[in-house]
Formats: structure tokens, sequence, C-alpha cells
């Protein structure tokens, strides 16, 4: 229920003020939602199974966000950021529809 | 298993977070997707334009700063003065109200058979405008912001005063521009040769108009 809430405050209070994204983050903020959107998905599948566990939540969603930007913010150091940031988003694309996928047979029995 | 409660705050804040994040760049992608989207010769022509339009603008600048450091070391006015002057002068040049010489051009109808109408007129005097015209007499009659051109028995009339034929229409302006924008294909000059008139013009190097308009 507190996730539930938090999600709708946040996308209420950013469609209220909608400030400017910061200069240095825009690189990396898309990636780093979708990687976001990953964990979202995985705590739900968890939730879904009945093994889901806030603390492993927390981690994965901190540790999901972190890596992807910290992938994107190194590729941008060697040169191949674009290549870098298609590359992690296919790869967490792949995991939000296996997610997605287990969370629909688990709740469409199909 | 048994979540904490710290934990459970901490990942409902991450939610928030996220519902915000999102919400943000959903609202910055959708900001700018103009030059995004752009091809690179688009950007390329968009560039150029700017930096013309700049250049431009800078010029203007320059003649206004000018303009500026005169109004304020003169005096006695003597500056003001002339720059009222020169202003009323171009104002009445392209109001009509002042005799105007310059480059232009001649466009001489002829039409025997009155088979010119009013908009042939209209278009031919759109189409000096356009190219750059700054003061056109047709006839005796100094064109101005009102003036019109009405069908009548037996010809057209502009502002109220029926023209007669031939029809003169000078033009001051670049005589090339105006002469190439009047001869395009399926232009002025044809639609009058195809209605059955004839039409010659002659570039000049210095054109007078005398006309005026009285207001």
């Amino acid at each position: 229920m507190i996730p539930l809430i938090g999600l709708i405050a946040g996308v209420a209070v950013g469609l209220w003020f909608h400030p400017d994204v910061p200069l240095w983050l825009q690189p990396y903020l898309p990636i780093a939602i979708v990687a976001a959107l990953d964990a979202m998905f995985g705590g739900l599948r968890a939730k879904l199974d009945g093994i889901f566990d806030d603390k492993v939540f927390v981690v994965s969603f901190l540790s999901n966000t972190v890596i992807a930007a910290l992938i994107v913010f190194l590729g941008d150091q060697l040169g191949v950021g674009s290549q870098l940031s298609t590359g992690v988003v296919v790869v967490l694309g792949i995991r939000i529809f296996s997610n997605v996928a287990a969370i629909r047979r688990r709740v469409f029995k199909a | 298993m048994n979540s904490t409660g710290p934990m459970k705050i901490l990942g409902g804040l991450l939610c928030l977070v996220f519902g915000f994040a999102v919400a943000v760049q959903a609202h910055a992608t959708r900001a700018d997707t103009t030059f995004a989207t752009a091809r690179q010769d688009e950007l390329v022509g968009i560039l150029s334009d700017l930096s013309q339009r700049s250049e431009r603008l800078r010029g203007d600048i320059r003649d206004l700063e000018d303009t500026k450091a005169g109004l304020e070391r003169d005096a006695k006015g003597q500056t003001a003065l002339q720059e009222a002057r020169r202003r009323a002068a171009a104002y009445g040049v392209l109001a009509g109200t002042l005799p105007a010489q310059g480059p232009g051009i001649r466009l001489d109808i002829g039409d025997p058979d009155g088979k010119i109408r009013a908009a042939t007129l209209l278009d031919a005097l759109e189409e000096l405008r356009d190219a750059g015209a700054e003061v056109i007499q047709v006839g005796p009659l100094r064109t101005g912001v009102g003036s019109y051109f009405t069908d009548v028995t037996g010809g057209v009339a502009m502002d109220g005063q029926v023209l007669a034929r031939p029809y003169t229409i000078l033009a001051i302006g670049d005589p090339h521009t105006m002469a190439t924008a009047l001869n395009i294909p399926g232009g002025v000059i044809k639609t009058i040769q195809s209605a059955g008139a004839t039409a010659s013009i002659t570039q000049e190097a210095t054109t007078t108009i005398n006309a005026v308009r009285s207001t």
C-alpha cells in the first residue's frame, strides 16, 4: 500500500512542479528510470509470488539505478555512451518483459 | 521475510522518487523535440538563417548606437532635427505624400480592346510590391496603402478615377528583381498577354515619380 501511495504522490508532485532536469543528470535519468522500472516490476512479481521483501526491494532498486547510470557514465567517458545506453535499455527491457510475463502468468493463469 | 518498519518506509520513498522522476523526465522529453527530430540540412539552414538575422540585427544596433551617440553629442538639437527630417522624408516617400526618384522600371500595358480587368492590375501591383518596389505610380496616380482598383464600363478605375489606356505603371526599386518577378512563367506579363493585351518592361536607371497623394 505504501509503495502505491508513494508512486501516486511522486507523479503528482512531479506533474505539479515539473522542475527542469539538471544538465548533469540529463543523460543518466532516463536510464536510471528504466532500471528502476525493472526493480518495480521485479518487486511486483515477488509480491505476487509471496516472497516480497522490503530490504531486497530497496537494495535492488538502488543498485539497479546506480549501476545503470554508472554504466552510461563510464560509456560517456569511453566515447561509447550511446551504444552502452542502448545495450542497457535492451537488457533491462528483456528483464522487464520476463517479469511482466511472470506476473501475467500468475494473474491470468495463462 | 518479515519486513521491518524503516525498510517499508524507504521502499515507499523510493517509489515516490521513481514516480517523481518519471513525471519530470516525461515532461522534459516532451519539452523540446523541434530540433531533436530535425535533419542535419534543416539544422544547417536554421543555423545560417539565425546567423544572418543576428548579423542584420548587429548592423541595426550599430546604426542605432551611431544615432544615439549623435543625439547625445548634439547640444543645439541639430542632429535630432536632421534625424526627424530624414525620417519624415522616408515616411513621406512610403506614404506617397512626397515625390521620389531612383532606379526602377516602366511597365507599359497596351490594351486597345479593354480586356484588362481590375484584378490583373492589382496582381501587377502586388507582384511589384513583393519584388521590393518602394514607390509605385499607376497612370497619373500614386499608389498608397488605401489604393484600390475597380472595374468600370470601358476600363479600370483606381481610387475612383478612370485610368486612361494604355496603362503605364512606374515603380522604383531594384529594376532587375522587379523585371524578373513580372516575367516569371505564368506571371503577370503572361496573364496580360493571354488576356489579349500587350506588355513591355523598360528598366530605367532613373525613374521619377512626381504624383503625390493628397492625404
